[in-house]
């Protein structure tokens, strides 16, 4: 059985999944990105392989996605991760049409047709408000672990309101607010609100079509997940797996060039 | 006839670099010389009365351009910087304010002191930044008032009493302008001169008409955000001479070669793009191929529109009736030009057919606001004349510290696999 793989090159992490022909996911593994991304990209792959129980000559095609992408040099080829996190949303939640996908240092607004073709997309420029980094910011400002953000911003009840588009300004930002004695709860809420609001910017531009499937890191955080759904009126499609949905569209492109049983050429895209 | 092609292509780009090289060795003479020149913008040069008094002419626009395309440009901004300007203003005017402030020392030679400038209200920054070589040098400014397009649809049409009264305002404001040249050249008006220019300046309009139709050919035979840059340098800097229409017949004629031999600007085009907005110098090369690589070429531009002056806009100038006529070209074309920044809408679904464009390529830059701000209305208008692609980058043309190449690597590849996965689609279905 041929096997495929999607590597994706995060700011942040670095993701890769390994798909069987039935395009079910086999095996994953997420890893830090660090300094070096080369090596990064060849650890998650090892890892994802060792999850499916497979070895390297089994996967026939490998996919790099990610700001990385052309780090993966063990890859056939590369795709963006706007192809690729549209991919696999609609694959994992076939009524997508919208995708909001929040990484490390970019937010991705995308509005995908029924057939998955990207028909418009929107992203974050030159700054890191509104994304994944932001919320780092301020748990280095409250000395907060990042898994304890979204906990802890449920239980605010009055937020604070974050005016900076600067993330580096935000941790200032922050510690004025706990200077003047606001519960930490609330400070955490405002911080959540303040990247939805920027991202529902980023959404009305391409346009917000139900369903809308959330992708990337931050869909780990609950509290997010609520604030958006809040403000956009609407349930999210969030799954186990939205964390990879990067790495598993970049798999699927994979799979596509294993069954049309061609290269692709730089031109030809993800056709 | 091989042999007759290998010495016809690629000539007018040759063409181009010689021409540029002798404006600015006339130029730094003029300096060296100590003869002031005559500044004015791309939107509304009137070059064509001013070479009449045989003032140099001197594009500031283009010289700050120049400093980007050389990779120098982040000196010029910083030194205006450290002088006082935000960082937040024209990036055109900053680089300038630095040749100013160093004597007309400029990468491709030395640039003369203005002894008077031109503007039009096409951009308003226009008429601040001569406003500050008013205060630098204490020469007078002229700033034409063109009454420009208040709305789509409301546009004064020739032969119509709103246009003939708009005509003779613009041509009260000739007159004067036409007195200030005497006093400041010490020369008299010769209508005849005029004459000769205004009839290059046909040429060179009439070529620059036809040169933007021959890209509606397969394949299309020049990229119209680089090579096309290099034509708009000397449909301004020798509009209204002999030597600019001679390059401007020579470059039809290499154009058309190509045309009838189906000789191509890249080598197998992919993709037929449009481009709206203002070049990325500080990357210039590197911009183009982030499209280039992917086969995309850019055959029409509103580049080519508004930066030209509006040479564009179909119009010829009446040899018998000079005057006139001159006020007329300049009420159509800078009216063009403006509505090729602020009405881009339907002339860009009207081009969408005729050139076989796949997508279309919006470029807004943190410079100039005059240029960039409505582009996401326009983007969203032509979506709902017509179902094309397209795809909006933001940088800046003149500084490097918000150009993020990553970034904009980043969304052209999804874009053009945005296109191929469209273009895959009704293959697929069969």
């Amino acid at each position: 059985m041929a096997h495929a793989a999607g590597v994706d090159v995060g700011s942040t992490q670095t993701k890769a999944v390994v798909l069987d022909e039935a395009r079910r996911i086999v095996g994953r593994a997420l890893t830090d990105t660090g300094a070096n991304v080369m090596q990064a990209a060849e650890r998650a792959f090892a890892e994802a392989l060792r999850d499916a129980d497979l070895r390297e000559d089994q996967v026939e095609y490998i996919v790099g996605t990610g700001y990385g992408r052309y780090k993966v040099t063990f890859g056939n080829t590369q795709v963006t991760e706007i192809s690729c996190h549209a991919r696999g949303a609609v694959h994992m939640f076939p009524a997508t049409r919208t995708v909001l996908d929040m990484g490390g240092q970019d937010t991705k607004a995308i509005r995908v047709s029924p057939t998955g073709e990207i028909v418009d997309f929107c992203m974050n420029d030159k700054c890191a408000a509104g994304t994944g980094r932001f919320l780092g910011a301020a748990a280095a400002a409250l000395d907060l672990p990042l898994a304890e953000l979204g906990p802890t911003a449920l239980r605010g009840e009055r937020p604070v309101k974050i005016s900076t588009t600067c993330t580096v300004f935000a941790e200032s930002e922050v510690l004025s607010w706990v200077g003047k004695g606001r519960k930490i709860e609330d400070i955490l809420l405002g911080v959540h609100e303040s990247i939805a609001a920027r991202s529902l910017g980023l959404l009305r531009r391409v346009g917000i079509t139900p369903d809308l499937t959330f992708t990337g890191g931050v869909t780990k955080n609950r509290a997010m997940v609520e604030v958006l759904s809040r403000r956009l009126g609407m349930e999210l499609n969030v799954g186990e797996d939205s964390h990879y949905m990067g790495a598993l569209g970049a798999a699927l492109f994979a799979t596509d060039r294993i069954l049309a049983g061609r290269a692709p050429t730089a031109a030809g895209g993800t056709a | 006839m091989v042999e007759a092609g290998a010495g016809i292509v690629g000539r007018g780009g040759e063409a181009a670099g010689r021409l540029f090289r002798s404006w600015f060795d006339g130029l730094t003479a003029a300096a060296e010389e100590g003869r002031g020149a005559a500044y004015v913008f791309v939107m509304g040069s009137v070059t064509e009365l001013l070479r009449v008094f045989d003032f140099p002419i001197v594009f500031p626009e283009i010289n700050s351009l120049q400093t980007a395309v050389r990779h120098v440009a982040h000196e010029y901004l910083n030194e205006a910087e450290n002088y006082g300007y935000s960082p937040d203003i024209c990036g055109y005017v900053k680089a300038d304010v630095a040749v100013q402030l160093r004597r007309g020392a400029h990468p491709m030679g030395r640039i003369p002191k203005p002894a008077l400038a031109v503007c039009t209200n096409a951009c308003n920054t226009y008429i601040k930044w001569g406003e500050m070589w008013e205060r630098m040098h204490g020469m007078p400014l002229f700033t034409l008032d063109v009454p420009g397009s208040r709305g789509a649809g409301v546009t004064s049409e020739p032969g119509s009493e709103d246009f003939e009264r708009e005509r003779r305002y613009v041509a009260g404001q000739l007159g004067e302008l036409i007195t200030l040249c005497e006093r400041v050249s010490g020369r008299a008006f010769d209508v005849d001169r005029l004459r000769e220019h205004l009839g290059h300046a046909n040429a060179m309009q009439a070529a620059w008409r036809e040169l933007i139709a021959c890209n509606r050919s397969r394949p299309a035979v020049f990229n119209a955000l680089s090579d096309g840059t290099i034509y708009l340098g000397v449909v301004n800097g020798f509009r209204g001479t002999a030597e600019g229409a001679a390059f401007f017949r020579d470059l039809l004629e290499e154009l058309r070669y190509k045309v009838d031999h189906g000789i191509g600007t890249v080598t197998k085009e992919q993709w037929r793009l449009a481009f709206v907005g203002v070049p990325c110098y500080p990357i210039f090369r590197r911009f183009a191929e982030l499209f280039t690589h992917w086969g995309g070429v850019f055959v029409n531009s509103t580049y080519l529109w508004f930066a030209s002056g509006g040479a564009h806009v179909d119009f010829e100038y009446d040899l018998a009736r000079p005057l006139e006529s001159l006020a007329e070209g300049v009420l159509r074309t800078v009216r063009g030009a403006m509505d090729s920044m602020f009405f881009q809408a339907p002339a860009l679904a009207e081009m969408i057919d005729p050139f076989g464009i796949d997508g279309v390529v919006f470029h807004p830059i943190k410079s100039c606001r005059t240029v960039s701000t409505g582009l996401a209305d326009t983007r969203r208008a032509l979506m709902e004349l017509r179902d094309v692609p397209s795809l909006f980058i933001e940088s800046d043309l003149m500084d490097r510290r918000v150009v993020s190449e990553a970034q904009l690597k980043n969304r052209a590849d999804a874009f053009f696999e945005g296109l191929a996965s469209r273009r895959a689609q009704p293959a697929l279905a069969h």
